[in-house]
Order: structure tokens, then C-alpha cells, then sequence
């Protein structure tokens, strides 16, 4: 199914990704193409198959409820773009 | 120093010809030569490098040391190594500093090699080409203006030209194989599952998995047997020790029932490819193996599966990249939503962004069954023609690439192309098994010779079985010795 511009402006919105009026037309071409492909595949009756979302049937493996990570959050924050007090900042949420 | 397999290297640094000092410096001065015509590494760690060639040495001098002590290794730059700058082949990693090691770098560092630095790659993994990559496109070692390949294509480059002696690589849809196939060199993926995903920089969870890209299907089986097995941090890692994959290397073919996919025989296969692969076959034969016809019926629908499933998992994976917590984040954001958008519009590629809007769109309310369930619907079916396949054959043997390495910027501007060149490799990956491509003759463009690679798929967790007959291949063929020259 081919994308109108719109389509690609609520796709980028709900992938928080920002693509600006002047782009929107040739990505909406560019991913009209790869669903082109994708379409493919309605050609063929799946009705009775079951989904795989796994190459073999696992289950969640479950452990101990048992601490096993030692703190580190200084550590880990040392590559943050800002924090302050051991907290991420951001931009102001809440006005 | 002809031989610069792991195998080989390993023997000399027993016989004590070299030091892992004196081969670590000789790979550095080799990187220095060549890396800015190839491109090849993103990053170099020397000083890494040395201290634990210094180390290396150690230990061997008190005896305490295995095939992989002091052998020089070059990581794809999607493995966590700690404190050292972890790209991904992105502008959204360009800072990124990793905190902890991969349990696949962890594991080959207890082994004892020697990290000679990060390999480049497309963007996340996401790629057939390398030209993905915000670090610039790297070059095939055979012909300077082609593609390695991707997305390892820096780490089949790198083994390629001999700028280390082994390298890591991570396979989504064929990004271990096609590479291995243009630069002539071995790719292997094994099952998914085998090895642990703890560290690897996730683009398609139900599909990724690492492993090895050598000069030999020897090399793999040595890297393997440091890699595999299971890791209480990655528990889609399977259970149960992995076995030696050295000690069934030698198990002769005689008896070997291999197939031949009618579906990789089609019109789209081109010519020279095919020669090998039939080239490749009567080797086989000659060792005592049976060669007979096999049908994939749903092959062709694995590239349209493929872009829905990889894609989808891609756009969950890669909402952590949000500029809150590590990596990219633009300059003076007005709000949190500008920051998001600006951070991830800024960081990520062209091609990472298209597959993303893919990936979101198969996911949003009132697509989903038509895109993901179906595509997870079409997964099964593919599965269940390699099963089906897999009661009258041991082996699957078909070309690894439909064609040798493309020229750089010749499919770039139409991705979808670029996507249908996997078409051999994609349904291994949906099926969960475990494949290699090894290197099976070579074609000659414009006074260039370009390696042509053939793979060879397994059943489910066959590792063993399917590194046997590569290296059997290997014992009764030259392909895999020939070197580009650089």
C-alpha cells in the first residue's frame, strides 16, 4: 500500500522521530516501495498457520529472586548527557 | 608468516617463533598500512592491545595457556567492550563509552586473545553493503571500489586483508555470510540461541546472533569453542554446555546426504555463482556424499517477512536511543518531545530511520495482523520447509549471494535491491539454524578477481555437523587460501 505524506508524518510522530514537510514526500516513496515488497506476502492463504515469534518453543527461563547487580549507578552515569543528584535531567516537563 | 590462520599462529607462538608481543605489533603496523585505504576499523586499541599481548605472554611462559592465547582478534563495533568507544556504525553511539564487556568479549578475553580494535559496520546492523555506516563505507580488499558486504563488513574487510587474524561478526538477516562471501573468507552463524546476545547491541532479538568470521572453518570451530554456551544474562541463550566443535572437525563425509534447494536455482543466480556451486558439489561427492534436489516452496516469501519482523523488533529495540541516559543528544532542546525527536532524527541514518517508520507502521493499531501475525505466520511456514527438508538431507548446500560484491554506491539509492540480495541467506536466520558461508571459486571482473562464497545450512543446533563439512571442504580445496592483496 502506498503512504500518503500524512501517513508518514503520524508514523514519524509515534516513533518520536521528526522528518521535516520537505522530506516527508520521498520517505513516504522510500517506505511505499518496502511495503510494496512486503505486500508479498498476502499472496499466499496463512489462515490455518500458527504464528512463530521464535525459532524453537522456549519458555522464560526463571532465577532466583536474589540480588546479583552490585550498585553502580555513579559509574553508569558518567557517560548520561546531564545529570544532577544521581538523577537524568531532561527538559522541564512540568511547567 | 604465509599461514596466518588462528590454527597456524597458534602453533607458532607454541613453538615460540614469535611472541604474541612481536605478532600483535606486526597486526598494528599491518592496520596502520592499510586501514585508511579500507576503513576497516572504526577504532584501534592499541594499548589494549598490547597489555594483553604482555599477558598473553605470561602466560604462556607458565604453561597456562589455550589455542587462543595471544592471538591477535578485531570485535564488530556492536560488542560492548568496557571503556572502550562502542559505535555501532552510529553518529547516536559516537560518544558512547561502554560501561561493561559483552559476555562474547568477556568470554574470548578469558580465552586470551588480543583486541586489535572495533570493525566497522552499517548503521545497527542495518545494511547489505556497509554504506549504512556514519564512519564512511569500508572497501572489499579484492577491488577497492566494491563493497565488503555488510553489515560485518568491516570485520570480514579486516580478516580479508589480514589486518588481525580472526574477527567477531553478529547475523540478523545474513550480515555474517553475504560479507564472508564477497571478501572471500569463512562466515559462520550459528543457531540462534548458541551464543549470548548479553552485550551485543540489539537490532532484530529474535534474530541476531554473533559469531565468527576466519580464515578457515578450523578458526571457527577454535572461536566457537571459546563463544558458545549458555549465559544466565541472556535467557534466550539455550541451556546445556555447547560441544567441542574441534573434536568432530575430522568426521568423514562418506554418506553425507546433502540438498540442493530448487528454489536458489532460478534465473536470478548468476552464472559464475552457479559454476562454483556445482564445482563445489562434485567435491563433495568425491568425498562419498549424495547430492539430490530439495524443495523450499516459501523461500521467496522470506525478504517480505523478513521486513516486516526485523524492522518491527528494530523499532522497539531502538526507542532506548532517546537521549536521556547515554549517546546522542541534540543541543538546546526546547521540550522533551523536541528532545526525542531531534536526538533521534539527528542520531540515527537515513536507513535506520526508514526501518524504524517500517517497523512502527507494522506495529500500529490496525496493522498488525496484516503485517506482523502474517509475517510471523509465513516465519512458521518457512521453518516448516527446512524441517521437511531436513528428514531426507543432513545438509542444505546453495550459493551464499546470488551475485559477487557490487560496486560501492551501485544499489545505495534503492534499498529494495539492495534487501532481494539476501534472498539465500534471510530464511536461515527466520528458521533459527545455524549456517556458514565458505569460499568455492572466484569470477574475474575487469581484470579483478571477486570471491564467490557458498553456504551450507544445518538443522537446528547441528553447529558441529556443519563446521565438519565446511572445514572437509577445506582439506580438499584452495579457495579459502587465496589473499587479496592489499
Amino acid at each position: 500500500m502506498a503512504l500518503e505524506q500524512t501517513d508518514v508524518e503520524k508514523i514519524a510522530h509515534l516513533a518520536r522521530l521528526h522528518v521535516s514537510t520537505e522530506e516527508a514526500t520521498e520517505v513516504a516513496k522510500r517506505i511505499s516501495s518496502i511495503l510494496e515488497l512486503i505486500d508479498e506476502m498476502q499472496s499466499i492463504d496463512t489462515e490455518s498457520v500458527e504464528p512463530m515469534a521464535h525459532s524453537f518453543d522456549a519458555i522464560q527461563r526463571l532465577r532466583p529472586d536474589v540480588v546479583t547487580e552490585i550498585d553502580q549507578r555513579e559509574y553508569l552515569q558518567k557517560i548520561a548527557p546531564s545529570t544532577q543528584d544521581g538523577l537524568y535531567l531532561v527538559p522541564k516537563v512540568i511547567e | 608468516m604465509s599461514d596466518r590462520t588462528v590454527a597456524a599462529l597458534s602453533r607458532s607462538l607454541a613453538k615460540g617463533e614469535f611472541s604474541s608481543v612481536e605478532l600483535t605489533q606486526d597486526y598494528l603496523s599491518r592496520i596502520a598500512l592499510h586501514n585508511k585505504g579500507l576503513n576497516a576499523y572504526i577504532t584501534v586499541t592499541e594499548e589494549l592491545a598490547l597489555a594483553q599481548a604482555a599477558q598473553a605472554d605470561a602466560l604462556r611462559a607458565k604453561g597456562q595457556h589455550g589455542p587462543l592465547t595471544g592471538i591477535p582478534i578485531a570485535h564488530k563495533d556492536i560488542f560492548c567492550i568496557q571503556d572502550v568507544r562502542t559505535t555501532c556504525g552510529s553518529k547516536m553511539l559516537s560518544n558512547f563509552i561502554a560501561p561493561y564487556n559483552a559476555t562474547v568479549v568477556e568470554r574470548l578475553n578469558a580465552a586470551g586473545t588480543v583486541t586489535l580494535g572495533k570493525t566497522n559496520m552499517d548503521e545497527f546492523a542495518m545494511g547489505s553493503s556497509n554504506e549504512t555506516s556514519f564512519y564512511g563505507a569500508v572497501r572489499n580488499p579484492w577491488d577497492s571500489e566494491r563493497v565488503p558486504g555488510g553489515s560485518s563488513g568491516g570485520s570480514a574487510a579486516a580478516v580479508a586483508a589480514d589486518l588481525c587474524a580472526i574477527a567477531t561478526g553478529t547475523d540478523t538477516g545474513g550480515s555474517i555470510r553475504q560479507p564472508a562471501a564477497f571478501c572471500g573468507v569463512t562466515g559462520f552463524k550459528p543457531s540462534y540461541g548458541r551464543i549470548s546476545r548479553w552485550g551485543m547491541i540489539a537490532f532484530a532479538s529474535s534474530l541476531d546472533q554473533a559469531g565468527p568470521i576466519s580464515k578457515s572453518a578450523e578458526d571457527a570451530a577454535l572461536m566457537m569453542n571459546a563463544m558458545a554456551g549458555p549465559d544466565p544474562r541472556d535467557s534466550t541463550c539455550v541451556d546445556g554446555a555447547a560441544p567441542d566443535y574441534m573434536a568432530t572437525l575430522n568426521d568423514p563425509l562418506k554418506g553425507l546426504r546433502i540438498g540442493v534447494p530448487r528454489q536458489h536455482i532460478t534465473k536470478g543466480l548468476g552464472a559464475e555463482v552457479e559454476k562454483a556451486l556445482q564445482e563445489a558439489l562434485k567435491v563433495f561427492e568425491s568425498l562419498g556424499a549424495t547430492v539430490k534436489e530439495i524443495d523450499l516452496p516459501n523461500n521467496h516469501l522470506s525478504v517480505s517477512a523478513y521486513y516486516v519482523i526485523a524492522p518491527a523488533e528494530a523499532s522497539a529495540n531502538l526507542s532506548r536511543f532517546d537521549g536521556v541516559r547515554y549517546g546522542y543528544r541534540c543541543d538546546k532542546p526546547v521540550n522533551l518531545e523536541d528532545m526525542y525527536k531531534r536526538s533521534r532524527s539527528e542520531g540515527f541514518g537515513d536507513e535506520v530511520k526508514r526501518r524504524i517508520m517500517v517497523g512502527t507502521y507494522a506495529l500500529s493499531a490496525g496493522y498488525y495482523d496484516a503485517y506482523y501475525l502474517k509475517a510471523q505466520r509465513i516465519r512458521r511456514l518457512i521453518k516448516q520447509d527446512f524441517d521437511a527438508a531436513f528428514k531426507e538431507v543432513d545438509v542444505i548446500i546453495g550459493p551464499t549471494t546470488p551475485h559477487t560484491a557490487f560496486k560501492i554506491g551501485e544499489k545505495s539509492d534503492d534499498p529494495v535491491t539492495m534487501y532481494l540480495e539476501d534472498i539465500y541467506t534471510i530464511g536461515v536466520n527466520l528458521a533459527g539454524l545455524p549456517g556458514i558461508s565458505i569460499p568455492a571459486g572466484s569470477t574475474n571482473e575487469s581484470g579483478k578477481a571477486l570471491p564467490i562464497g557458498i553456504q551450507l545450512v544445518g538443522s537446528d543446533f547441528a553447529e558441529a555437523k556443519v563446521l565438519n563439512i565446511a572445514h572437509q571442504f577445506q582439506l580438499n580445496t584452495d579457495w579459502h587460501k587465496q589473499t587479496a592483496e592489499v
